[in-house]
C-alpha cells in the first residue's frame, strides 16, 4: 500500500474538485432517474431469467420487449404489462410468453389497482431471484479466493486475449494465466458496443475480438476456475459493459461471476456516438448491478489520451476520473471497486516526459488513495521499433511501481506491429517482474520535492481540471451542453442525437421496475 | 569501386561487408542442448553461417526463445528491388487536414452507410468512428472532415437524399454480408442511383468497402474505389484527399 498524500495536495482544493464533480453529476443522475431505456427493460427481463433467442438469433428479451412496446410504449416499463399477462395466465412462464407474444397471440395492457399490485409483486419476486443468483455468485468468488488464494502481489497483472473464437481464447487465456496473468480480459468484437442486443451462445467468429455473450462468459469463467485451481490463485476475468447494452451485459456478468468490467461514464457518448441520455440511464443501472455483484469497474480515461495530446489533455483525464467516481459511488460502488483509468501516452520526445507521466500518475494516486487505479501502457508512441518500445514499457512499469497502481495492463513491445506472440508476452512479463522486483518498493524512499517539478505539475493539472468542471457547471444544461459543444476533446455529441436515442423514454407516472427498486441504494 | 558493386550490398554490423544480422524466434520444444542446436540449424538454413546462439530461454515447459547473431552469405542487389507504389500518398491526419484546408478551403463532407439489409456496421464504424481501427483513429478524428454516419439498413434512396442534403463530397458504403452476392448487387444499385440523380460532374466520389470485395472491381461496380479487408481509416482519408483535393487543385 502506498501512503496517500505524497504530493501534499491542498485538502480544500481536493474537496472543491469533488464537490464540483457532484454538482456536475447530480442533474445527470436525476435525468437518469426520470428515464428508462430498452436496455434497462431488457436487463430486467434477463434478471428475471429470460434467456435464449429465436430461430433468427434475436434474443427473446428483445422480442418480448418489442411486443410490449408496440402495444403500450416504453414509458411504463416492461414489468407491469409482462407480469400482468403472466398473472392473467396468458402463459406459464417468460419464455412461453415471449414466444406467444412474438406470434401475435398476446395483447398487453397496463394493469391498475389490485391487478397492478399483483403484477408488481410477481415481477419483484422473479427479479429478486436473479439478484439472488448474483449474490450467490459473489459469495462463490469470495469462497474461491479464500480457497485458492488471491493474486500474490499488486499491481495485478492484466493480459488480453482476442482471437474471435471462444474455443481458441480459452487455451490462450489459460496459458496467459500460467505465465503470470492475474486478470484475463477477453477483447470484444469490434462494433459490439453498437449492437442493440446481446448475441447468444458460444461464438467462433468475431472482428478483432470475441463477442460478449452469456455462454462465452460462462465458458471462460469455468476455464479460469480450472486455472485458478491449477495455479493456486484466483484468476480474474474481465469483459466490457460499455455500449448500447450496458445494463444487460452487467446482469450477465453478475450472473456468470465475471470479476471486472469496463464501464465508463462517457466513453460510449464520446467515442461511439451513443446518445448521452441513453448512456447515462443505462450506465446507472449497470453500475448498480456491478456494485451488487462485487465487480470492479475499469473506466476508460486512457481513450482521451489516445485521441488528444497527453500533456494538454491531462486534466480531462482527472476530470473524467472525478465524474466516474461520483457516478460510481452514487450507484453504490465502493472505493475498492473503482479501477479508474489512466495511461502512459506522452510523446517520449517531449522533454521531461517521464517526470510528467509520474506527476499525472501520482496525482491520480493521491486523489483516489483507496481506488485500485488501472494503469494503461503506451500505444500511440509505439512505432514498431521493438527495442525502443521495450524501454518505454520499462519506464511505464516504473511509474506503475512508484505510484502503487492496482491493475497493470502489460505493455507489449510489438504494440502496433502484430498481435502479441508467445515470446512478446514472455518478454513483457519479464520486464514487469524486473521492475517490480528491483524497484517495487522504491515508493517508500521517494518523495517528490514539495515545490518541485512533479508536485507543481500535479497541482497545475488538478487546477485545470477544476477550471474545466467550473466551465461545465456554467453551461445552461451543465454536462449535457458541455458534451454537446465539444468540451471533451474533438467530439460534439448533442443530447438529442446519437445512436440508441429511439430506445429512450421518459418514465410515466405508473412506471415500475423491480430491478431498480431492489438495487437502489438507500441514501 | 565500379557502378555495379555500388548496388551490391551486405548487412553491416561493425565492419563493411561483415554481413552480420540478428534474429529472434521461438521453437516449440523444451530448452536443451538439442534445442540450441536446432536453433543454430534454422539460422544456418536461413543463410547465417557461422550462427551464434547468444541467448536461449525456456518459456514454460514446451517452448524456448532464442536470440541468434551471425553472418549471412546473401548479397542484396538494390538495382533489382521491385516495389509496388500506392497510387496515392499516405497522409497523417495532420497532413490530410492541412491539405483539405489549403486545397478546399472548407470541410470535406463524407456520408457513410451500410445499405440493403446488411446490419453489420463493423466496417463503416471502424473507418468512420473516432475510435477507429488498427491503432488509427477514424475519419471523425479529422477536423477537416464532416462525417455523417447513417448506420445500418439504409435504403439507396435514403442514402442519395441524405448525400444531397449534406452536399456530400464522398459517399462511403460498407457491405459485409455477401449471401447471394448481395454486396455486388447492392453496390450496383447504389452507383446507378447516384448516376441517375446527379450530373456526372457533380456526383460525389463513391467508395465501397467490405471484406469480400475485389479491389480491381471498381469499374464493374460503377464506383470510384473499392477497399477490401484490412483497410485503415488513414488509407481512406488519404484517398479522399488525393481524389477530391489534389486532383481538383492540379
Amino acid at each position: 500500500m502506498t501512503q496517500p498524500g505524497k504530493l501534499q495536495l491542498d485538502p480544500a482544493t481536493v474537496r472543491q474538485a469533488r464537490s464540483l464533480a457532484e454538482k456536475v453529476g447530480k442533474p445527470i443522475v436525476e435525468l437518469a432517474q426520470q428515464h428508462t431505456t430498452v436496455a434497462v427493460e431488457r436487463a430486467t427481463l434477463r434478471l428475471a431469467g429470460l434467456e435464449g433467442a429465436d430461430a433468427d438469433g434475436i434474443p427473446w428479451v428483445n422480442r418480448l420487449l418489442d411486443c410490449v412496446r408496440a402495444d403500450l410504449g416504453l414509458e411504463h416499463g416492461v414489468a407491469l404489462p409482462v407480469w400482468d399477462a403472466l398473472v392473467r395466465g396468458e402463459a406459464d412462464d417468460l419464455p412461453t410468453l415471449a414466444q406467444k407474444a412474438s406470434a401475435g397471440s398476446v395483447r398487453f395492457r397496463l394493469p391498475e389497482g389490485k391487478e397492478a399490485t399483483r403484477a408488481k409483486a410477481a415481477s419483484r419476486k422473479q427479479v429478486a431471484a436473479g439478484v439472488r443468483r448474483i449474490d450467490v455468485r459473489r459469495a462463490e468468488r469470495d469462497k474461491l479466493i479464500k480457497k485458492h488464494g488471491d493474486a500474490p502481489r499488486k499491481p495485478w497483472i492484466y493480459l488480453i486475449v482476442a482471437t474471435g473464437d471462444i474455443y481458441e481464447d480459452i487455451p490462450q487465456a489459460q496459458q496467459a494465466a500460467r505465465e503470470g496473468a492475474d486478470i484475463i480480459a477477453v477483447i470484444r468484437s469490434t462494433g459490439q458496443s453498437l449492437l442493440d442486443y446481446v448475441p447468444e451462445g458460444a461464438t467462433r467468429e468475431g472482428f478483432a475480438g470475441t463477442y460478449a455473450t452469456q455462454e462465452n462468459f460462462r465458458l471462460m469463467r469455468a476455464a479460469l476456475d480450472e486455472s485458478s485451481k491449477e495455479l493456486g490463485r484466483y484468476v480474474r476475468l474481465t469483459n466490457y459493459a460499455s455500449g448500447l447494452c450496458m445494463p444487460e451485459i452487467a446482469a450477465l456478468a453478475g450472473m456468470e461471476r465475471l470479476d471486472m468490467m469496463l464501464n465508463d461514464s462517457m466513453y460510449g457518448i464520446l467515442f461511439r456516438d451513443i446518445n448521452p441520455i441513453r448512456t447515462f440511464v443505462d450506465q446507472r443501472l449497470s453500475r448498480q448491478i456491478h456494485a451488487r455483484a462485487g465487480i470492479i469497474i475499469n473506466t476508460g480515461e486512457d481513450n482521451y489520451l489516445t485521441t488528444a495530446d497527453a500533456v494538454e489533455a491531462a486534466h480531462t483525464v482527472t476530470t473524467s476520473q472525478l465524474l466516474n467516481e461520483y457516478f460510481a459511488k452514487e450507484a453504490g460502488l465502493e472505493d475498492w471497486q473503482l479501477g479508474l483509468g489512466h495511461a502512459f501516452e506522452i510523446d517520449p520526445a517531449v522533454p521531461d516526459s517521464f517526470r510528467l507521466e509520474l506527476a499525472h500518475a501520482m496525482l491520480a494516486r493521491d486523489l483516489f488513495p483507496d481506488a485500485p487505479l488501472k494503469w494503461m501502457p503506451p500505444t500511440r508512441h509505439m512505432t514498431g521499433d521493438v527495442f525502443r518500445g521495450y524501454l518505454l514499457d520499462g519506464f511505464f512499469n516504473l511509474v506503475g511501481a512508484l505510484t502503487g497502481q492496482g491493475i497493470l495492463l502489460v505493455g507489449m513491445m510489438t504494440e502496433a506491429v502484430v498481435t502479441p506472440w508467445l515470446s512478446d508476452r514472455d518478454l513483457a512479463l519479464q520486464n514487469v517482474r524486473y521492475v517490480m522486483d528491483s524497484a517495487g518498493k522504491l515508493h517508500e524512499d521517494f518523495r517528490p520535492e514539495p515545490d518541485g517539478f512533479i508536485a507543481n505539475r500535479a497541482r497545475q493539472v488538478l487546477g485545470e481540471s477544476i477550471d474545466l468542471l467550473d466551465r461545465i457547471v456554467d453551461h445552461e444544461n451543465g454536462l449535457l451542453d458541455a458534451i454537446a459543444d465539444g468540451t471533451f476533446g474533438l467530439m460534439k455529441r448533442p443530447a438529442n442525437a446519437g445512436r440508441g436515442l429511439d430506445g429512450v423514454a421518459k418514465k410515466s407516472e405508473t412506471y415500475y421496475n423491480p430491478a431498480s427498486e431492489i438495487l437502489e441504494v438507500e441514501s | 569501386m565500379s557502378e555495379e558493386q555500388n548496388h551490391i550490398i551486405r548487412p553491416y554490423g561493425d565492419t563493411t561487408g561483415d554481413g552480420m544480422v540478428q534474429l529472434s524466434f521461438t521453437l516449440p520444444m523444451p530448452h536443451s542442448k538439442v534445442a540450441e542446436g536446432a536453433a543454430a540449424q534454422l539460422a544456418n538454413k536461413m543463410g547465417m553461417d557461422p550462427a551464434l546462439v547468444v541467448h536461449a530461454k525456456p518459456m514454460g515447459p514446451d517452448f524456448t526463445f532464442f536470440v541468434v547473431y551471425g553472418r549471412v552469405n546473401h548479397l542484396v542487389d538494390t538495382s533489382k528491388v521491385e516495389v509496388v507504389e500506392r497510387d496515392y500518398p499516405l497522409l497523417s491526419p495532420k497532413e490530410a487536414n492541412l491539405a483539405i484546408r489549403k486545397g478546399l478551403r472548407r470541410r470535406l463532407t463524407v456520408v457513410g452507410a451500410c445499405i440493403g439489409t446488411d446490419a453489420h456496421t463493423v466496417g463503416i464504424d471502424a473507418i468512420m468512428n473516432i475510435k477507429g481501427f488498427a491503432g488509427e483513429k477514424g475519419l471523425e478524428y479529422y477536423r477537416e472532415l464532416k462525417v455523417v454516419n447513417l448506420g445500418a439498413q439504409v435504403s439507396v434512396p435514403q442514402l442519395v437524399e441524405r448525400a444531397r442534403q449534406e452536399k456530400a463530397d464522398a459517399v462511403l458504403v460498407s457491405q459485409v454480408v455477401t449471401q447471394r452476392d448481395a454486396h455486388i448487387l447492392n453496390t450496383r444499385e447504389m452507383s446507378a442511383a447516384f448516376r441517375e440523380s446527379y450530373p456526372a460532374a457533380k456526383r460525389p466520389l463513391l467508395i465501397v468497402g467490405g471484406p469480400r470485395f475485389d479491389e480491381t472491381m471498381s469499374e464493374e461496380l460503377g464506383v470510384d474505389r473499392v477497399f477490401s479487408r484490412g483497410t485503415t481509416p488513414g488509407e481512406v482519408a488519404s484517398f479522399l484527399v488525393h481524389r477530391l483535393v489534389e486532383k481538383r487543385a492540379s
